[in-house]
C-alpha cells in the first residue's frame, strides 16, 4: 500500500470534482441531524467514536427483533441464523483485512481488549525478565499500560522509540532499540492524538529483520485508510468497531494463524472448549479458541454492516475526501492568530491537534459546545505524548467522510468567538 | 440554553489572567496537590494554618480558566479565616455549583461569581479542584486528590 496520496498537498483539490457526495452521505447517519444546544451538530469528534450510519443502526435491530440467539450452541433455526450472520460478519472483516484465513480474525470489545489479549497470551508466553517491548512516543494508553502491566509481572523492559516535533517515528532511533532482547514491537499505524501515519511497512521490515514480531494498533487507521495485513506482513493487527462507523463493544484482533495456534488461551469458558472434564479440558480451534462466553452477537453484525457500508462508498473516496478536508482545514486554522498545531507530519490522517495562546482547551470546548461544536479536548489518552510537547492537553478536531468544508468554516468562526470571549 | 456569559464573567476572566496568590509559599506547614485527569489541570496549594486560623495561601499550577480563577479566588477569600470557617465556605460552594443552592448566599460574596458553574455540569471539577485540594491540605493528606 502506498501513503504517498495522503502528503499533504499544496492546491487542495475542490469539493465538487470529487466523486463523492458528502450531503447525500449525511444522510444515511441520523445523529448528523440532531441540534446541539438550538444549532445544528458539527461532529469533529470522529476520533473518539464515529457516528454510525442507518444501515448499521438497522442490522443490530434486525438481529434482535428477528433472530435474537445463542451462536454456536442451537440446532434450531434462530441459532442457526444467528450462528450465520455472526461468521459472516467475521467473513466481511477478513476480507476488510486481507487476512488469509477467517481463523486469523477473533473478535474482542475493541483495540484495548485486544492489545490486552496478545500482551496476556503472547507476551505472558514469550517475554521474560530482563526482555524488551518497544513502543513509541505517541502510543495511547491502551498501547502503553498493557505492556507496563506485562513488564511488571515479567520483570521485562519497555522501551520508547522517540518521535521529532512535527510528530513523527523517528525510524533511526526506533531501529536502534531493536536489539537481542527485544520479544515484541507495539505501535499504532494512526496517532490518535496527532494523526501522524506511521511508516508500518518499514517498522514490520526492521523487526522481522531480527525475528521480532509485531503488532499494529489500528484504531484509527481502519476508518480512514485501505489496509492489508498481509502486505504490511504485521504479525497481530487490531482494530475498534466503533470508530469505524460500527457499533460500541465491538472490536477485532488480527492474527497470524501460525502465531494464534501457539498462544495459550485468553479467558476461559464456554465457546472455547472442544472438550471438559474436570481432569482435563481441549480447547477449541481457531478463533474461537480466544471467544470466551456469549459474544457481542449484535456487535458483530452491526461491524459486518459498517464494513459493507464502507465497501459501497470505498474507503479510498472515503480518504480522498478526508484528505481534502483536512489540507482545506490545516489551512484555515493556521490563519488564526495565536493557534498552533500539535502534529504536523507529512503523512497525517484526519487529525488536528491544536492550542490557542492564552485559552486552555477545556475552555475552548465549551465555548465551541455552545456554538454546536463538539471536539475532544483534553490529552486524548495520551499524557506521555502531551509531555513531550509541552502542553497539559490539546484541542483536537477529528475528521470523518461525513464531515465538510462547512463544517470546518464553522469550526474556524467558532475558534474565533473563544478568542473574543478570552482577548 | 447555558449562558456562556454567566460562566466566563470578567471577574472570573481576569482571575485567570492575573492570579492572585501565585507560586510557592516558603513558609507553608500544610501543602497538598491536586489533580484533573480529565483536562490534565494541576495544582499544588500551600498553606499555612496557625492556631486554627488560615495564616497565608499560596497556589501553584496550570489549568482551564475556570480552575484558574477558582483556585486564585478561593486563595483571596480564605485567608483569615478559621479552619472552621474555611470548611463551611466549601461547604457553600460546593452546593452553589452543582446547583442545590443555586442561590449563592452572602456569605459566598465575591465567589458568587461561580454560580454559572451549575449550568455546565462538566466543569463543577474544574470549579472545585483547587477546593478539594486545600480541604486535603488541611487534613494533611499525602496521596494527590484527583476529581475522577
Amino acid at each position: 500500500m502506498s501513503t504517498d496520496r495522503y502528503v499533504l498537498s499544496s492546491t487542495p483539490l475542490p469539493s465538487p470534482t470529487l466523486p463523492f457526495d458528502v450531503w447525500k452521505i449525511r444522510e444515511d447517519f441520523p445523529l448528523l441531524r440532531v441540534k446541539v444546544h438550538g444549532k445544528p451538530l458539527v461532529y469533529l469528534d470522529n476520533a473518539a467514536t464515529s457516528q454510525k450510519p442507518e444501515s448499521v443502526i438497522e442490522a443490530i435491530r434486525r438481529y434482535y427483533v428477528s433472530e435474537n440467539s445463542n451462536v454456536h450452541r442451537g440446532v434450531h433455526a434462530l441459532s442457526e441464523q444467528a450462528t450465520q450472520d455472526y461468521e459472516a460478519a467475521r467473513h466481511k472483516l477478513r476480507r476488510f483485512l486481507n487476512a488469509s484465513s477467517e481463523r486469523e480474525i477473533i473478535f474482542v470489545r475493541g483495540t484495548t481488549e485486544g492489545i490486552n489479549l496478545i500482551a496476556q497470551t503472547y507476551g505472558r508466553k514469550h517475554i521474560g525478565a530482563g526482555d524488551e517491548i518497544v513502543i513509541s512516543a505517541m502510543e495511547h494508553h491502551s498501547n502503553i499500560v498493557p505492556w507496563q502491566m506485562l513488564c511488571e509481572e515479567k520483570g521485562a523492559r519497555l522501551r520508547v522509540a522517540p518521535i521529532n516535533d512535527a510528530g513523527e517515528l523517528l525510524l533511526d532511533e526506533f531501529e536502534k532499540l531493536l536489539g537481542p532482547k527485544t520479544r515484541m514491537v507495539s505501535i499504532a499505524h494512526v496517532s490518535n492524538a496527532l494523526g501522524t501515519i506511521n511508516p508500518v511497512h518499514q517498522i514490520v521490515r526492521m523487526a522481522h529483520r531480527r525475528n521480532i514480531p509485531v503488532l499494529i494498533d489500528g484504531a484509527q487507521a481502519a476508518p480512514h485508510l485501505k489496509i492489508n495485513v498481509r502486505d504490511i506482513d504485521c504479525d497481530f493487527y487490531v482494530i475498534s468497531g466503533h470508530k469505524m462507523y460500527g457499533p460500541t463493544g465491538i472490536g477485532a484482533v488480527y492474527g497470524k494463524s501460525e502465531l494464534l495456534e501457539e498462544m495459550p488461551p485468553y479467558q476461559g469458558g464456554g465457546d472455547m472448549i472442544s472438550s471438559v472434564t474436570f481432569e482435563k479440558t481441549l480447547y477449541n480451534v481457531l478463533p474461537y479458541k480466544f471467544e470466551a462466553g456469549t459474544p457481542d452477537i449484535a456487535g458483530a453484525i452491526g461491524l459486518g454492516a459498517a464494513i459493507d457500508y464502507l465497501n459501497q462508498l470505498g474507503i479510498e473516496n472515503a480518504a480522498v475526501h478526508e484528505h481534502d478536508l483536512l489540507t482545506y482545514a490545516t489551512a484555515a486554522l493556521l490563519q488564526i492568530p495565536g493557534i498552533r498545531l500539535i502534529g504536523t507530519a507529512r503523512q497525517k490522517a484526519g487529525v488536528l491537534s491544536f492550542v490557542l495562546e492564552g485559552v486552555h482547551p477545556h475552555d475552548m470546548g465549551t465555548v465551541l459546545d455552545q456554538e454546536g461544536i463538539a471536539i475532544r479536548t483534553g490529552h486524548h489518552c495520551a499524557q506521555p505524548l502531551m509531555d513531550r510537547f509541552g502542553v497539559p492537553a490539546t484541542a483536537r478536531a477529528s475528521l470523518a467522510l461525513y464531515n465538510t468544508r462547512e463544517e470546518i468554516d464553522l469550526l474556524v468562526a467558532g475558534i474565533h468567538k473563544v478568542r473574543e470571549v478570552f482577548r | 440554553m447555558p449562558d456562556l456569559g454567566q460562566l466566563y464573567q470578567e471577574v472570573i476572566l481576569d482571575h485567570n489572567k492575573k492570579p492572585r496568590n501565585f507560586g510557592k509559599l516558603e513558609q507553608a506547614n500544610r501543602q497538598a496537590e491536586g489533580f484533573n485527569p480529565l483536562c490534565g489541570d494541576k495544582i499544588t496549594l500551600y498553606l499555612k494554618v496557625e492556631d486554627g486560623v488560615v495564616k497565608d495561601i499560596r497556589f501553584q499550577g496550570s489549568g482551564c480558566a475556570i480552575s484558574t480563577a477558582s483556585a486564585s479566588m478561593m486563595t483571596t477569600s480564605l485567608k483569615g479565616k478559621t479552619v472552621a470557617e474555611a470548611e463551611a465556605l466549601f461547604e457553600k460552594f460546593h452546593q452553589m455549583v452543582t446547583g442545590k443552592q443555586p442561590a449563592p448566599g452572602a456569605e459566598l460574596g465575591k465567589l458568587a461569581v461561580f454560580s454559572g458553574v451549575s449550568e455546565f455540569p462538566v466543569r463543577v471539577k474544574c470549579a472545585t479542584l483547587a477546593w478539594h485540594t486545600f480541604h486535603a491540605a488541611l487534613q494533611g493528606k499525602n496521596e494527590p486528590v484527583s476529581t475522577e
